[in-house]
Order: C-alpha cells, then structure tokens, then sequence
C-alpha cells in the first residue's frame, strides 16, 4: 500500500511518519502532485498556523490538488481544520472541503486544549485552540468549553481533530482503521 | 472531559537515565527509550526528557536520542535541558519531539519565547520556571537552581503567556525533594493569574499529593521523577487512586 504524507513544512510529518512504521507501513513524505495523485491513502497532516499554513499550500498548487483527490483522504488537526471552508485563525480562506468555519475557543476554560479527552468512548490526545462546531459531517464529538467535532467524513475525506499518531492504542486503531478502508 | 495529566521525567546525561532507576523488567534501566516505553504502557500520559549533559557534543546526541525515543513512543513527549536558540528547537522538533522545554535561555531572552512560538506554534512551547519563595515573595531561578534572579514568579509567568508560551512547568524548589506535596497555593494563585495549563512539579510523596494538586492547586499536570522511578508509587496504582477520588484521568 501507498501511504503518502503530504509534506509542506507543517510540524510533526516525522511523529505521522513515525507512527505508520510503528503499524508495518513506510509511508512517502512528499509535496510532488504526481507522487500524491497515485498513493492509495493520502495523510494532511498540520501543526502550526492556518494562514501560514494555507500560503504554503497555495505556493505549492496543493489547495487546488486536494480536494479533488479521490482516495482516501485522512487529514489531522490542523490538517482537518485546513480542509473546512473558512478559518478564524489569521481569518483565512480555506480548501473548502468540510462547509464549515473553525473558530477559536472562548477562554472559559483553558486555552489551548491540551490533554488527552474522549471522543465515543475512546481517548485521544488533542492539542488546539481553534475547533470545528458539530455539523452534519461530524462522526465523533468531543466536549471542552463546547461540543466539538473531534472527527469528520464526507466521501473519501476523513479528518480527526485528535492526534492519532500521538494517541497510544486508540490512535493506532483510528489509523489501522484508515488504512484498511 | 478532559483528563489531568501524569508526566514521569527522566533527566538524560549522555543518553542515559540518570538518578538510580532500577527496574527488574528492564534489561537495561539506564536506556531512556526502554524506560519511556514502560511508562507509556503503564499508561503515562506525557513524557518529559531533560538533557543534563553539559558538553557541545549534546545537541548531535540528543537529536538522535529523540529520533529513537519518537520511533518508539505512541504518546506526546517534551524535551528539554539547555535550548537556547530557535534553531535548537528545530533541530528537536524535526527529530520528533511535540514540545520543548525552554527556562534560563528565555529568561536571558524572553523575545526566544515569542521567536519559538511565531515559528512553531505556542503548542510545542513549554516554559519552565524554578522558583523559590522567601518572605512571602516567589523568586524565579536559573541553571538548575544555583543562580537567583530578580524576577517573581507570576509576572514572569503572565509575561511568557503573553509572549506565546503554550504551558507553564512551575518547579518549587520549596518543595522539590522534600516529597511533602505540591506548592498549591502558589499553583493555585498561577492558574487564576494565567490561562495557560500550568504542569506542577515538585514534592510529590504520595497519591493523596496528586489529588491535593489537581483540586487545591488547580494543575493540570503534574510532573514527579523519584517517586515513579523508585516504584514507590505505581501508575496505574495512582490512575485508579485518582479515579476513586473523582479526578478526571485516563484509565
């Protein structure tokens, strides 16, 4: 199978990448839209700011590449957040995939949410400020300071807000799950 | 709900543990991944590795350490020990670390914290702070408690929130060793000042000393080396003690 990582200067590639090996799998780091067009299962992964990370993406043609990508797409943080239409974090525009908007968390409790909280029963780590509200493509909710989506699907585009790559056992079960689809 | 934190450290000198781990399961009790990987199994939540080494070698040892540490370990871990640039922060978070650990560098150069925090992200930015209080006031310290400063703990602490700093590891060096408890008052009063998740260290002894720092001193976190490393507390044992007092934890 043909893991691709999409790799475009965004944080923690190397703990996803990590992480697939951990299962049997050498996933491929690239930013080449042929390399991406052909994987079998395509990781957008994200650590970091929006705006700068969707400068990236547009510098490098990958916003128009991804969401017309017709395999398995399984984005993570921010990579999830990147993936909805619009982002409050530098106001920016984004892919457009989820027809959301990610809003930053009111400070009613601490922010970043940082730790480890439960979607469905099951423990993820998260770590963000900014979050996705529960709409009709949510398939897990978490709650801190609100309901959130802590994961989405539309068609082949899968997102989690949780780091599976970082979540012990339940991280390594969400991506056995992925690569199996 | 979001669950309280246990974060065993292990200092790290010349990329082995150091201060007398001894586990009969462990082949070889010094190697840090073989260690982390214990606790991580034993249901750890985060790890936190400080380098103590003091030689201009580190820095190539250390990357490649964490390298083998995020091949190997499924939960978040921190780095910390000696960063002082912006470029040693690369250097650890492109070898797989989440987050490091910054503390005397940013209290020489507090615009380091924002330089990490523009270019990471606040998320991967852990500043540590060792403070003692004397006559009511909390003074912060630097390389490892020898040098006193002049700043208070709580300014200091609002100024690296402000800054860009993702959490706050507060050390009392009141308490740290003496195994009599957390600084709860003074965690408490941070955590009023800062919204920020404050991560206490020091003077763990006991489980009730767990509970003690999740509910009077408001942590999020809390970190202990000894206690974990000697087995004179268990995690699990103390996941399940903090479960029974009705502290949100992952079991």
């Amino acid at each position: 199978m043909k893991v691709v990582i999409i790799n475009y200067g965004a944080g923690n590639t190397q703990s996803v990448r990590y992480a697939f090996e951990r299962l049997g799998i050498t996933p491929i780091l690239s930013d080449d839209i042929a390399e991406i067009l052909t994987a079998d299962k395509v990781i957008f992964p994200g650590v970091g700011h929006a705006k700068a990370a969707m400068e990236v993406l547009r510098e490098k043609q990958l916003d128009l590449l991804i969401p017309t990508l017709k395999q398995p797409v399984l984005g993570i943080c921010l990579g999830m957040q990147l993936m909805c239409n619009f982002s409050e974090e530098g106001n920016t525009k984004c892919l457009g995939i989820f027809n959301e908007d990610v809003k930053l968390f009111e400070p009613k409790l601490k922010v970043p949410h940082i730790g480890w909280n439960t979607a469905e029963n099951n423990w993820y780590y998260f770590v963000h400020s900014y979050y996705v509200p529960v709409n009709e493509y949510t398939t897990e909710t978490c709650n801190y300071i609100t309901d959130f989506s802590a994961a989405m699907q539309k068609g082949n585009f899968y997102a989690v807000q949780y780091h599976p790559e970082k979540s012990g056992k339940g991280g390594e079960e969400l991506l056995n799950k992925f690569t199996a689809i | 709900m979001l669950a309280k934190r246990i974060i065993p450290c292990l200092d790290i000198k010349d990329g082995r543990v150091v201060k007398g781990v001894n586990f009969e399961n462990l082949r070889d009790s010094g190697n840090p991944v073989e260690l982390a990987k214990l606790y991580a199994e034993q249901g750890a939540d985060e790890l936190v590795f400080l380098d103590i080494t003091a030689t201009h070698e580190r820095r190539k040892t250390l990357a490649a350490l964490v390298e083998e540490i995020a091949r190997e370990i499924n939960i978040p871990f921190t780095v910390g020990g000696g960063i002082s640039t912006v470029d040693d922060v690369h250097i650890l978070l492109q070898s797989g670390a989440d987050k490091v650990s910054v503390n005397s560098a940013a209290v020489r150069n507090p615009q380091l914290i924002q330089d990490i925090a523009d270019k990471f992200g606040s998320q991967c930015l852990v500043l540590a702070i060792d403070a003692k209080e004397a006559d009511g006031e909390w003074l912060v310290y630097l390389n490892g408690g020898r040098l006193q400063t002049e700043l208070i703990l709580f300014s200091w602490a609002k100024q690296a929130e402000q800054m860009g700093a993702g959490e706050i590891l507060f050390t009392s060096m009141n308490h740290d060793g003496t195994k009599n408890g957390f600084a709860n008052e003074a965690l408490n009063d941070l955590s009023q000042l800062i919204n920020i998740p404050i991560i206490a260290s020091g003077g763990a002894g006991t489980m009730q000393h767990f509970v003690d720092t999740f509910t009077t001193g408001s942590a999020d976190a809390a970190l202990a080396a000894s206690i974990f490393h000697f087995k004179e507390i268990a995690i699990p044992d103390l996941k399940q003690y903090l479960h029974q007092h009705n502290i949100p934890i992952r079991l």
